[in-house]
């Protein structure tokens, strides 16, 4: 009895000491590995930019994940900091992200003059059926926020990085799923017409539901490889 | 004049003909090992399979399992993995004579000599009965077509000349001989070890040639093309497990992590691809055999000249960046269940090995241990790559070498770069 005592009160007097602040066993302690570059709302940085990750869909975010792993898209330090991750592992850590509610960035003030501005409104809200291009609302919402489980949102996100997730997308540096819709889009549409639409788009003030939609409103005008479970 | 002329031409004549017949007696080794007798086993040959990591360097990033195609940076040049599924462009009517043949005698199917990328001085320890379960799993799977790529090797290193002298020099076939010296585990975790998990492939100590001491060579090295150092197994200050409890090792052989021992880059990768599959009896006969490696320290190169200014600038960087996780003495953290989180990094040999490269590696690029059964939810690191240049990397291994009680020897700009131009494929 004595010595269980003592064993008792050394095992109290020694926890504290050892397990001192465990380390949380949550997503978000093991997320920081991921927000030390991407930051709490994605953030520039001198060598590129990192996109926010934040109240994303969690199909999106896995899916690039996926992406980076496989090598669809070219990232030198993701590609390799994801690659001994599962599956299951990955999934946890997009549901994480998806699961933030964080304010958005105000819009960017576009430089071009209205009559492109609303060009680019006209092309995103109904596309241009002479050229197969989709409007970006039929799958991206109709208030351009995303639709679950898999297709992002088009605001709050900055020009730079619209030009260059489009620009990528053209010169084949930024890839997705076979077939891949968004390759065909971003090389059908015109230097100009990106210029214009990726202004549209960072000028926008976030809806007062900045949610992406529960699901795809009308089933998507193209197949996207990416849509598909 | 007349004479000399004759002399050379005839010198020349001898030596084309010793290269030919060099090649000659490489292509056409042969020995007298029947195929097994032993029923041929598909589950066998899918642990075979997985135990020698075949996957990992016949499959490119994102492509058909086993279906080839991934560059494999080497000091010569890079190669490119063939297709090991039984397509037209792959193994197709390999019988198990010619997978013998390219396992135990590094030759394809047409008598060509296989790059020695191909471990051909470890597979050749492999038996028969293994070999032939391989070639049976292998013929098993989806055929994927996929044309083999060309490697892309510097004159004359992918010639097969070159390769016929390569092997003359540093290969000679033979399946695995048991030590009587030893008990069976040991002699299992080196068949295995020399083996078909061909860990001299990396950790070899390599010579200007690409060649080895054989396959028990764990002397450690560069990859280059990769960045890492692939520690040696022979010194227990480097990556050696001499001094490891048995069940530290089991685990981190098994889930990649254990007492804060996380296997990092490649070797993540060679857990994930190999080890973990490993059944109790082989991985309790590979701890055997490792913990049993003779003791051999490296030598040491001598660190840069002192630099009291240069180790302050890396104490900052530290506190800044580094102690949350790390702990302000390098103690590490713990999770609840009192396992580390964040390894402790006094006493690390990741900082204190003689080479900085994993270390200057590990703080540019960050990482995760591997996501394993056994510790499926690894804490990971981020990059650095971003917020520190060339010269705080160098502060900031300085200061964790010469911290804590380290006495590792400082690291200057000039190394930074020197090992990240190693990592840059040639």
């Amino acid at each position: 009895m004595a010595s269980l005592l003592v064993r008792l009160l050394t095992a109290l007097l020694w926890a504290p000491a050892v397990l001192a602040q465990p380390v949380p066993d949550t997503l978000a302690q093991r997320a920081l590995a991921c927000t030390g570059c991407h930051g709490k709302e994605g953030r520039a940085a001198p060598d590129g930019y990192y996109p926010r990750l934040a109240g994303k869909p969690a199909g999106y975010l896995y899916n690039q994940l996926l992406n980076f792993r496989d090598g669809r898209r070219d990232y030198g330090l993701m590609s390799e900091l994801i690659a001994p991750l599962s599956d299951a592992y990955l999934k946890e850590l997009a549901g994480h992200f998806a699961s933030l509610d964080l304010t958005y960035p105000p819009p960017q003030k576009p430089t071009l003059p209205a009559p492109e501005l609303a060009r680019a409104e006209a092309l995103i809200r109904t596309g241009d059926s002479a050229r197969k291009l989709p409007a970006c609302t039929a799958c991206h919402g109709e208030r351009l926020t995303g639709a679950q489980p898999t297709v992002p949102g088009l605001l709050g996100l900055s020009r730079d990085y619209l030009n260059g997730q489009l620009g990528a997308w053209r010169s084949g540096q930024r890839r997705a799923k076979a077939p891949d819709c968004m390759e065909k889009i971003a090389r059908t549409l015109t230097e100009a017409e990106i210029n214009a639409v990726t202004q549209f788009l960072a000028g926008q003030p976030m809806p007062a539901d900045a949610h992406p939609a529960p699901a795809l409103a009308t089933p998507a005008p193209v197949r996207c490889g990416s849509l598909e479970p | 004049m007349k004479r000399l002329l004759i002399g050379l031409a005839l010198l020349a004549v001898l030596a084309v003909a010793a290269g030919f017949a060099l090649l000659a007696w490489q292509r056409g080794l042969s020995d007298a090992t029947p195929p097994s007798t032993v029923p041929v086993s598909l589950e066998r040959g899918a642990y075979l399979a997985a135990v020698g990591n075949c996957a990992g360097c016949h499959t490119a990033r994102g492509g058909a399992r086993l279906a080839g195609g991934r560059p494999i940076p080497t000091p010569f040049g890079t190669v490119f993995s063939p297709n090991l599924t039984p397509d037209a462009t792959g193994l197709a009517g390999w019988s198990a004579d010619d997978f013998w043949g390219a396992l135990h005698f590094g030759r394809s199917r047409d008598g060509r000599l296989l790059v020695p990328a191909h471990p051909v001085t470890n597979t050749t320890l492999v038996t028969r009965e293994d070999a032939d379960a391989l070639h049976a799993w292998l013929q098993a799977q989806p055929a994927v077509a996929a044309p083999r790529r060309e490697h892309e090797l510097r004159w004359p290193y992918g010639s097969q000349l070159a390769l016929a002298a390569w092997r003359a020099l540093y290969f000679k076939p033979g399946i695995y001989r048991a030590d009587p010296a030893h008990d069976a585990a040991w002699n299992r975790g080196a068949y295995l070890s020399q083996g078909l998990a061909h860990c001299s492939a990396c950790h070899a100590g390599r010579d200007a040639l690409g060649g080895d001491r054989g396959a028990a060579d764990f002397r450690g090295g560069l990859l280059s093309g990769l960045g890492w150092v692939a520690p040696s197994l022979l010194d227990p200050a480097e990556a050696g497990v001499q001094r490891w409890p048995a069940e530290t090792l089991r685990r981190w052989l098994h889930d990649g992590y254990a007492e804060g021992h996380a296997a990092l880059g490649p070797m993540g990768e060679v857990v994930l691809g190999s080890t973990a599959a490993l059944n109790e009896a082989d991985l309790a006969a590979m701890t055997a055999y490792l913990r049993a490696l003779p003791e051999q320290a490296v030598a040491r190169p001598e660190g840069a000249e002192p630099n009291p200014r240069r180790r302050e600038r890396g104490a900052g960087l530290y506190r800044d960046h580094c102690a949350a996780c790390h702990g302000e003495r390098g103690e590490g953290r713990r999770d609840a269940s009192g396992a580390f989180a964040y390894p402790a990094l006094a006493g690390s040999r990741t900082v204190t090995q003689a080479s900085a490269a994993n270390l200057i590696r590990v703080i540019e690029r960050g990482g995760f241990a591997p996501a394993t059964a056994g510790h499926p939810r690894p804490y990971g690191m981020p990059p650095f790559a971003g917020v520190l240049g060339a010269e705080d990397l160098a502060a900031l291994a300085s200061h964790l070498r010469e911290s804590f009680g380290h006495r590792a020897g400082e690291v200057d700009t000039v190394e930074v770069l020197r090992l990240r131009s190693a990592a840059a494929a040639h």
